[in-house]
C-alpha cells in the first residue's frame, strides 16, 4: 500500500490503483453477532486488509480480539502503543490465545451513534515460510473520552491464513458494525 | 470470491501555490470509506494539525484523541467540542505528510469518525481519532492547516475511495 501511495504522489497524478480488491464484506444486523469470521480466503493476494466500524453490546472498553484459521491455542502474542487522552502506554502479551486488533469496542453510555474504528493489515498472509504478523491502527473518540492506538500481533504458524475471526472481548457486535475484507496484489 | 478492484482516486492535486485549504466537493455515496492522502508541508514556523471540515460544518460538532511521540517521550491529549476534524499533522518547511482514512461516511445511522496518521519526520508522529457528531452522509471535505497557516505550494491532496463488496 505504501508502495501505491508513493507512486501515486511521486508524480502528483493519480495512477491506477488496480491492485486492490474487496473480497468480503459483513455488515451486522439486528440483535448483533458474537463473532465475525472471514472463512475460504483466497491465496492469491500479497497482504489482506480488515477495515472496521463496530461496537459492541457490553459496556465498558473491551478488546478487539483476533484468530487465525480457528486455532485457540496459545499460539499469538501481541504489543500495543496507545494514548487514552490523558497519557500514553504500552501493553504486551505472550502466549495468548488471541491477538488484540483494537481497544474501545464498547457502546458506553449515551454513544449509541459512536463506532470504533480499525485497519488492520495481514502481511504475508499466504507465505507459507513465516509466522504470521499483523499490524492495526484502531481508536474510538466520543468526546470527552477514548483511545487510539497501534498494535501488532504474531501468529506463530507458518500455514497459509485461510480464515479470520474476529470478536469483542465479551458480548456481541452491535447492529450496523461492519468489517470488510480486501486483498492487495503483490 | 473477490468482487473486483476498488481503492480508485476521486480527486487528485497539486498545489500550485501557497493557499489556506482546499476542499473536495460534490464527494459520490458509492464508496464505503474514504482514504485522504496529503503529502507536502506547511507556511509558517512551526508545525501543524491537519484539520478536516466536513459538509461545511464549522460548529463544535468534532472531538479528536491523540497519541504521539516527539522522540523524546510519548504522550497523549483529547480536545473535545472542536470545530474540525484533527487527523494528522505537516511539518513547515519540510516534507511530510497525514493519511485519514473516513470510515463508513456515506451512511446516515452513526456518527462519522476519522483514524489518522501524522508523519512529521522532523518534530513527531502521531495517531489520531476524530469524531464528527453527525449521522448525515458526507459529501464535501474541506482540508485546512490549524493556526491559520497555509498549505505550501507543492503539496499533494488525493481522495481515494474504497468499495466493499
Amino acid at each position: 500500500m505504501l508502495n501505491l501511495i508513493s507512486a501515486i504522489h511521486g508524480t502528483g497524478v493519480a495512477a491506477s490503483t488496480n491492485s486492490y480488491e474487496s473480497i468480503a464484506t459483513t455488515t451486522v444486523g439486528a440483535g448483533g453477532v458474537s463473532n465475525v469470521t472471514f472463512s475460504s480466503i483466497p491465496g492469491t493476494y500479497k497482504h489482506l486488509q480488515i477495515r472496521i466500524l463496530a461496537n459492541g453490546s457490553t459496556a465498558g472498553d473491551q478488546d478487539l480480539q483476533v484468530q487465525l484459521n480457528s486455532d485457540t491455542g496459545t499460539n499469538y502474542s501481541y504489543h500495543t502503543l496507545y494514548g487514552n487522552g490523558a497519557s500514553a502506554a504500552a501493553n504486551a502479551g505472550a502466549t495468548q490465545s488471541s491477538m488484540i486488533g483494537g481497544w474501545n469496542f464498547a457502546i458506553g453510555t449515551g454513544s449509541a451513534n459512536i463506532y470504533s474504528v480499525a485497519v488492520i493489515d495481514v502481511l504475508e498472509y499466504a507465505n507459507t515460510n513465516i509466522y504470521k504478523t499483523i499490524r492495526s491502527l484502531a481508536g474510538q473518540d466520543k468526546n470527552g473520552s477514548g483511545t487510539v492506538g497501534l498494535f501488532s500481533g504474531n501468529w506463530r504458524s507458518t500455514s497459509a491464513v485461510t480464515s479470520i475471526k474476529l470478536y469483542p472481548a465479551s458480548g456481541n457486535f452491535n447492529q450496523y458494525s461492519s468489517f470488510a475484507l480486501y486483498g492487495v496484489k503483490g | 470470491m473477490a468482487a473486483g478492484a476498488t481503492y480508485t482516486p476521486i480527486a487528485t492535486t497539486t498545489l500550485g501555490s501557497a493557499q489556506a485549504s482546499y476542499t473536495f466537493s460534490s464527494i459520490s455515496g458509492s464508496y464505503t470509506d474514504l482514504v485522504l492522502v496529503v503529502a507536502g508541508s506547511i507556511g509558517g514556523t512551526d508545525p501543524r494539525n491537519v484539520l478536516l471540515e466536513f459538509n461545511s460544518d464549522s460548529g463544535s460538532n468534532y472531538s479528536v484523541t491523540i497519541l504521539y511521540g516527539d522522540g523524546t517521550s510519548a504522550a497523549s491529549a483529547r480536545v473535545s467540542n472542536d470545530t474540525a476534524a484533527n487527523v494528522g499533522g505537516l511539518s513547515n518547511s519540510t516534507q511530510s505528510n497525514t493519511i485519514a482514512h473516513i470510515m463508513n461516511y456515506s451512511n446516515t445511522t452513526t456518527y462519522k469518525t476519522a483514524i489518522g496518521r501524522g508523519n512529521r519526520p522532523a518534530d513527531q508522529i502521531n495517531a489520531k481519532v476524530a469524531l464528527w457528531r453527525n449521522t448525515a452522509a458526507i459529501t464535501s471535505i474541506k482540508v485546512y492547516i490549524s493556526a491559520a497557516q497555509n498549505l505550501a505550494a507543492g503539496t499533494m491532496l488525493t481522495l481515494y475511495g474504497i468499495t466493499a463488496a
